[in-house]
């Protein structure tokens, strides 16, 4: 046995006897609950570290054949994931959608209220759903672009395994209450030390791939997920920073407080869209667009420039959050100013993808992935317009506080995430399990079902959103405030019916790739053809 | 062309691309960060704001736990319809002491940075209870429970040294009283004890407690937390030039 094998064992079960400990003297059931979930977690670790000692070679081979031995095993769990927390992430929206039309239907039970299925919903989406397509997506492309094996045998599993229980802790946390109330950052500190934890090992096994690289250059789409791994460390330590009441208790308080603290939030979470839900979905198009459409990217000169670009002003965008709170107004300027600036490297990103298509436009009639990449990145494009338009103060001071911001989010979420993780996943899980896609024609339904529930999705939210601001701000002849805030709730149950209704096809869409992965996956034959390697150029 | 070619150091070397990145991605935050730690707009003192009550505290919690959050704001920005609808803008100042803040990002409901006072406690329970009750078209869910669970405040004191560390100015004095404060704020008719606790907690208001003997409900926190909200500044007296430069 190795050495980092028996580490591990004795730090799993160490760490599971902790757990137990915390669970026996724990403030409040759930923590309790929760102690005893990474206690079993620990011991099942052990016992998994120690079947792979069992059942691995002595020595694993870097190349077979003279072809590296890619180490697919962590990505085959991550992309089924992703598509399981895919479906649980898109249902718990769909419910809570629906839970603000009709909002008897949680029938006054705590555990599936709307405040505590909303952060389910967006963690699940966000971190379940994207996370795992990213970590997919990202050691897969490191993988092939640098034409050498993933480092480390046991910690990338530690890298998905752990990412997935931090999953499992936050999403169980919020039905049982536990939450610090930071939007997109509502895990409490226990589970933010554990995702730490995960993180540096995520970011040292790239790293350590991109060191056993065979290329030269390292290609375009690992800076990205380089930027966004490093990126989102920084942010996570910085929002997250907390005193826990004691090691017993799940609460802690955030050390920041009042306008410093709604600072650091939006810092964090508007970057959470700008390095989680861009830079690394943009590392997915850099690879996977190129990939499917067999041609290279477009111009490697935008690349480098919006690649800086938007790394260095994706930052500065967060006041617009803020915008007429008691956020000095200098910042607000600074972060609306960055805001409008962003569109351009925005727009860089997607006419770098949309132009790698030149002289490939045909394949968009024939191949329904394709088609779901390309319409991706116009959904990018138009998302990426309509923020900036809505962080300029005179837009915000309408569309703030209104169901327009739920709109724009999900024309980025559905549109650009969803549509670039489904096409990558479509190209991925049958590369990786050596399968043939069970069905285009099944794609291209999935395709048009999803299309027109984004459409259905985002049209209600602009008119209901639009009209909210407009009532809010309505005043009478006689300079009278002319609605009730009630009548503008009023107001908005058909547009929160049809919201629900959209959210259902685009559900719909994703239980059609499920059965469609799962027939793919079940098949015995494997693909015909061996993969070839990509023609893709690093650099120039 | 020559400067395109220089870009290869960072597409050779993962070191110096990790570095790059870093760098360019702290400069934004710097800026826009670190001055909100010593202006003075941002650090302003303002007369009447002052921590939390422990049963305040207890309810904000519960505030925190529920979500109340993302459908309710508790930030009235500087707009005409804004002040009109729900009194004076939001200062720095008041949510100094707020750890987390809780301003928000949705209004599914109305802002509540103000809502202290504007109902009775009866309004308040019969509204958490069955909001559709009172407000017929009321979309927000029955949190009916609140009022069947027993508040836990065991270890709210503990809860107190932590915001003191991070310097919400709870004394000694208040820690060690903090079980007594919680119990008085809930017994109107305890004067003795009440009016230790408004010397301690300026304008704090009892609650009668409707639980009997089994003792305080999550519902009577609650409660407690949302009428304070927006209640401990005078703007009558407020001066909005004090914090100029």
């Amino acid at each position: 046995m190795q050495i980092g094998e028996m580490v591990g064992i004795v730090l799993s079960i160490v760490g599971a006897l902790l757990a137990a400990f915390i669970a026996s003297k724990a403030y409040t059931g759930p923590y309790a609950f929760h102690m005893i979930v990474f206690a079993l977690a620990g011991l099942g670790s052990a016992a998994f570290i120690y079947k792979q000692y069992t059942i691995r070679p002595a020595v694993t081979p870097q190349e077979i054949n003279g072809k590296p031995n890619y180490n697919y095993g962590p990505i085959k769990f991550s992309s089924v994931a992703a598509v399981i927390w895919g479906i649980a992430g898109f249902l718990v929206g769909l419910i809570i959608a629906l839970e603000l039309a009709f909002p008897d239907l949680s029938m006054g039970l705590p555990w599936i209220n709307f405040g505590r299925l909303r952060p389910l919903h967006t963690s699940a989406v966000i971190f379940a759903f994207g996370g795992n397509v990213l970590l997919a997506t990202s050691l897969y492309v490191v993988q092939r672009t640098c034409r050498a094996r993933m480092a480390g045998a046991l910690s990338p599993w530690f890298v998905v395994l752990g990412f997935n229980l931090f999953i499992v802790i936050a999403g169980t946390g919020y039905l049982l209450g536990i939450t610090q109330s930071k939007e997109y950052a509502e895990p409490e500190w226990y589970a933010d030390l554990w995702l730490t934890l995960v993180w540096v090992t995520y970011l040292l096994v790239f790293l350590a791939t991109l060191w056993k690289r065979k290329e030269p250059h390292i290609y375009v789409a690992n800076w990205f997920t380089l930027a966004f791994i490093v990126t989102i460390a920084m942010l996570h330590l910085g929002n997250n920073a907390a005193i826990p009441v004691s090691i017993f208790s799940p609460k802690s308080y955030i050390v920041w407080s009042g306008v410093q603290d709604a600072m650091f939030q939006w810092w964090y979470g508007h970057n959470a869209v700008g390095f989680f839900l861009t830079a690394g979905f943009l590392a997915i198009m850099y690879y996977f667009v190129p990939k499917r459409a067999e041609r290279p990217v477009y111009s490697y000169r935008l690349s480098i420039i919006h690649f800086w670009a938007l790394v260095f002003m994706y930052i500065w965008a967060g006041p617009h959050h803020l915008h007429y709170t008691a956020l000095p107004d200098w910042a607000q300027t600074l972060g609306m100013t960055f805001s409008i600036m962003l569109w351009m490297p925005s727009w860089g990103g997607m006419i770098n993808g949309l132009l790698t298509l030149a002289g490939a436009w045909d394949k968009l009639r024939t191949d329904p992935v394709l088609r779901m990449l390309v319409v991706s990145i116009a959904f990018y494009g138009m998302s990426t317009f309509e923020g900036p338009l809505m962080s300029i103060k005179v837009v915000n001071s309408l569309s703030h506080y209104t169901d327009w911001t739920i709109g724009h989010v999900h024309s980025g979420a559905l549109g650009w995430v969803g549509f670039v993780s489904f096409g990558a996943l479509y190209c991925l899980i049958p590369w990786v399990f050596n399968r043939r896609l069970y069905s285009l024609r099944l794609v291209n339904w999935h395709f048009w079902i999803a299309t027109i529930g984004i459409v259905l999705y985002i049209t209600a939210m602009w008119v209901s959103g639009i009209l909210q601001g407009l009532m809010w701000r309505a005043y009478t002849s006689n300079g009278f405030l002319e609605y009730s805030f009630i009548e503008s709730v009023e107001a908005m149950f058909p547009f929160y019916v049809i919201r629900a209704a959209g959210g259902g096809l685009f559900l719909v869409g994703a239980l059609i790739m499920a059965f469609n992965f799962y027939k793919t996956i079940a098949s015995p034959e494997e693909a015909e053809a061996p993969e070839v390697t990509p023609a893709l150029a690093p650099a120039e | 062309m020559s400067l395109w070619n220089k870009h290869a150091i960072f597409e050779k070397n993962s070191i110096v691309l990790l570095v790059g990145i870093l760098l360019v991605v702290a400069i934004g935050g710097l800026v826009e960060i670190a001055p909100l730690f010593y202006l003075k707009s941002t650090i302003e003192t303002v007369d009447g704001v002052r921590p939390y009550t422990p049963l305040e505290l207890a309810g904000r919690n519960i505030y925190v736990r529920e979500g109340c959050y993302l459908c309710h704001s508790q930030m009235i920005r500087s707009l005409r319809d804004e002040v009109e609808r729900y009194g004076h803008y939001s200062l720095a100042a008041e949510s100094k002491y707020d750890h987390p803040f809780q301003w928000g990002s949705k209004r599914t409901g109305p802002d509540l940075a103000r809502v202290g006072g504007k109902y009775s406690d009866d309004w308040q329970r019969g509204h958490l209870n069955n909001p559709r009750s009172v407000v017929p078209g009321s979309v927000m869910p029955r949190y009916g429970f609140l009022a069947d669970a027993k508040l836990d405040f065991k270890h709210i004191r503990e809860d107190m040294s932590v915001l003191a560390i991070e310097g919400v100015p709870y004394t000694p004095e208040m820690v060690d009283k903090a079980d007594a404060d919680v119990k008085a704020q809930l017994n109107p008719d305890d004067a003795p004890s009440i009016i230790a606790l408004v010397k301690r907690y300026p304008k704090a208001v009892a609650h009668l407690s409707l639980a009997g003997a089994d003792g305080p409900t999550e519902q009577d926190a609650l409660v407690a937390y949302l009428q304070m909200l927006g209640t401990t500044v005078d703007f009558k007296l407020f001066d909005d030039k004090a914090n100029w430069r």
